[in-house]
């Protein structure tokens, strides 16, 4: 499946805030001096919610942070982090820069496709897996490397990524 | 080998509030609060601690900028962001040591007068995220922070502030603008952070490393940590090494340790016995040094008068196999990728010297090329917002003067005419292809 990057994908049906989630969105408020400040904070909120953020998601973002959509769209694309578009349950991030790269990186990611069948930007099939190439991710010491699941593994290679892939189904 | 900001790593549950107070966390702390707080900055000044982000500015005299008449409240940001490629250092300490950094931070806002601290920290990095709430939530709960910080009449709150992907974000005010919830397009200068920062407030920013030897500042004294290292550069500091050496690595050695004994005694040397071609001493954005130039010591000053910079001490290392044209292609295309887009000649210029790099790359390099780089690295240099378009300039200028031979030759023939005994592998197709 693949989803041109410029395009944000709709959730089937509206989206709202569990009762927890409102909880945490008055916790984050209280931590900073004004309410645009918790704008990074929630929209994580809202990631960890809703799995990525769509123009709905965006809706309800602008309504509690009492913002313009155009502010809070300007904010979700400036980041590489925030997805516009489901990812898979397992998002894996191989990094391309120099110490990786200098370390075989390349292949590594030729590898990665390989075995997924899919290219960075995508997503499997089954919803298992994406994948996105990135820039450094400061664990160049142990080049090269990925993150997956929130998690740094590094020294890679094909068995090593055989068995991250694996263990990660 | 004396160690400070290392010190605890490794010891088991080196993170834990126990663990860390039993070997020195908060006793510092003690010290600084019976101390008034410009006998702190005055101390810190004398410590020639430099900021160790990367501009390597002296840090008791950047708190010293702060207005003293403002009525307004005045912050402390902590930059976690560690996005320059090569650099690993930061999140050692937050990981393996959060209350001294934690440590660092109070002293530094009881001395600037500050009651709230902002601790920024890249999206990707969970568990130093992690380990920094936890450490937050210990802190507080043992009176440390809070209303009334050791029982003093002092009050002082933290927050960990999450990234969400950005390298620009490292840059401090770019890094002001997304705290406060906006993208990161980095401020014309001035005004500095210390006079409007975040919230239009008095604000330091300051590396987490920086704040990391502030507490052993206050532990040996000003004079005693500037004896460390070397003229104008006191103190330790942690070199990040990575690229093709044995033992890459974090090493926290004294300031102006010569690069060759940070390769050779410390990392172990080049792998596989080869022969090294060139290092970038400070992470990517710092100029080259050719293999003759590395007996040159490891502060900011040093590498200043031989045209490079210490930086973030993100050491990469390039042996003799390494084609320097693909490696700088990657360089060239990261900052392409992060030029935030707010400048005419950033935007426009890092996607020019990455597109003609790739041309040269692709074979279809034109006489000419490696001067339509510099010229255009030149147009991009000293005239942008921050300093990003420097950093993407001055790689290119460097490599392509120090080792033109090799961008020629890869002009005129489209391929090295030096076989190289180990493969290199071709970028130029899969990373276009990468773009997410
Ligand atoms: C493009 C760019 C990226 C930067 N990235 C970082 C970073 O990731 N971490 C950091 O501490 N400083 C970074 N800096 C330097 C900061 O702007 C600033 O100088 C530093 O945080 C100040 O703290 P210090 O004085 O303790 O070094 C970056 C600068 C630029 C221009
Ligand atoms: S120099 Fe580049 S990154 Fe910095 S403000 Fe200008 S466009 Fe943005
Ligand atoms: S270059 Fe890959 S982690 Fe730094």
């Amino acid at each position: 499946m693949s989803i041109p990057a410029y395009q944000m994908v709709d959730h089937p049906g509206p989206v709202t805030w569990s009762d927890a989630a409102r909880r945490e969105i008055d916790a984050i408020f209280s931590r900073y001096p004004d309410t645009r400040s918790a704008t990074l904070p929630i929209i994580w909120l809202a990631v960890r919610e809703f799995g990525w953020i769509s123009p709905q998601v965006e809706a309800i973002l602008g309504e509690v942070l009492k913002r313009p959509l155009n502010e809070i769209h300007s904010v979700v694309t400036f980041y590489t982090m925030f997805p516009q578009r489901p990812l898979g349950r397992h998002h894996v991030q191989i990094c391309r820069n120099i110490s990786c790269w200098l370390a075989n990186a390349p292949e590594l990611l030729d590898h990665l496709i390989a075995k997924l069948g899919i290219h960075p930007g995508e997503v499997t099939t089954d919803g298992r897996f994406s994948l996105e190439a990135v820039e450094c991710l400061a664990y160049c010491e142990c080049a090269p490397a990925l993150r997956i699941d929130g998690r740094y593994e590094g020294n890679l290679t094909r068995e090593k990524i055989d068995q991250i892939i694996d263990g990660a189904r | 080998m004396l160690k400070l900001a290392t010190r605890n790593i490794g010891l088991e549950n080196s993170h834990t509030l126990a663990v860390a107070r039993a070997n020195g966390a908060y006793s510092r702390l003690e010290k600084a609060l019976a101390m008034a707080p410009e006998a702190i900055v005055e101390d810190v000044i004398k410590s020639n601690l430099r900021g160790l982000g990367g501009a390597g500015f002296p840090a008791g005299r950047k708190w010293s900028f702060l207005p003293k008449d403002s009525p307004k409240p005045r912050y402390l940001v902590v930059n976690g962001d560690e996005g320059e490629p090569g650099t690993v250092k930061d999140k050692y300490i937050m990981i393996h040591d959060p209350h001294l950094l934690i440590e660092g931070i109070i002293i530094t806002c009881y001395a600037i007068r500050s009651h709230k601290a902002f601790i920024y920290i890249r999206g990707e990095y969970d568990l130093p995220i992690e380990r920094m709430e936890r450490a937050i939530a210990e802190a507080k709960d043992a009176g440390i922070l809070g209303e009334r910080v050791m029982g003093r009449d002092f009050a002082l709150d933290i927050v960990v502030h999450r990234g969400a992907g950005a390298y620009i974000c490292g840059e401090e005010t770019s890094l002001l603008e997304s705290l406060e919830g906006k993208r990161g397009w980095p401020r014309l200068k001035p005004p500095f952070p210390a006079v409007e920062g975040y919230q239009r407030c008095p604000t330091v920013v300051n590396n987490v490393e920086t704040l990391s030897y502030v507490p052993f500042v206050i532990e040996m004294g000003g004079q005693a940590f500037a004896d460390l290292g070397c003229e104008r550069n006191g103190g330790l500091r942690m070199y990040s090494i990575s690229g093709r050496v044995n033992k890459p690595g974090i090493y926290e050695l004294p300031m102006g340790t010569p690069l060759r004994q940070i390769i050779y005694d410390y990392a172990g040397g080049i792998t596989d016995g080869r022969r090294l071609k060139a290092v970038i001493p400070g992470g990517s954005s710092c100029p080259i040094l050719t293999a003759d130039e590395i007996d040159v010591p490891m502060d900011f000053d040093s590498l200043a008068k031989i045209g490079s910079m210490l930086g973030s001490a993100g050491i990469i290392v390039f042996d003799e196999t390494v084609s320097l044209p693909e490696a700088l292609l990657v360089l060239t295309r990261f900052y392409a990728h992060e030029s935030c887009g707010q400048c005419t000649p950033c935007r426009e210029g890092t996607a020019w010297m990455a597109k003609i790099i790739q041309r040269i790359i692709d074979g279809l390099g034109r006489p000419g090329d490696a001067d339509n780089l510099i010229r255009v690295a030149r147009n991009v240099l000293g005239n942008t917002i921050c300093p990003l378009g420097d950093a993407a300039a001055m790689p290119v200028m460097s490599w392509v003067t120090k080792f033109r031979p090799e961008f020629e030759e890869w002009i005129r023939r489209g391929r090295p005419v030096s076989e190289s005994p180990v493969p290199v592998t071709r970028i130029g197709e899969r990373l276009e292809r990468a773009a997410v």
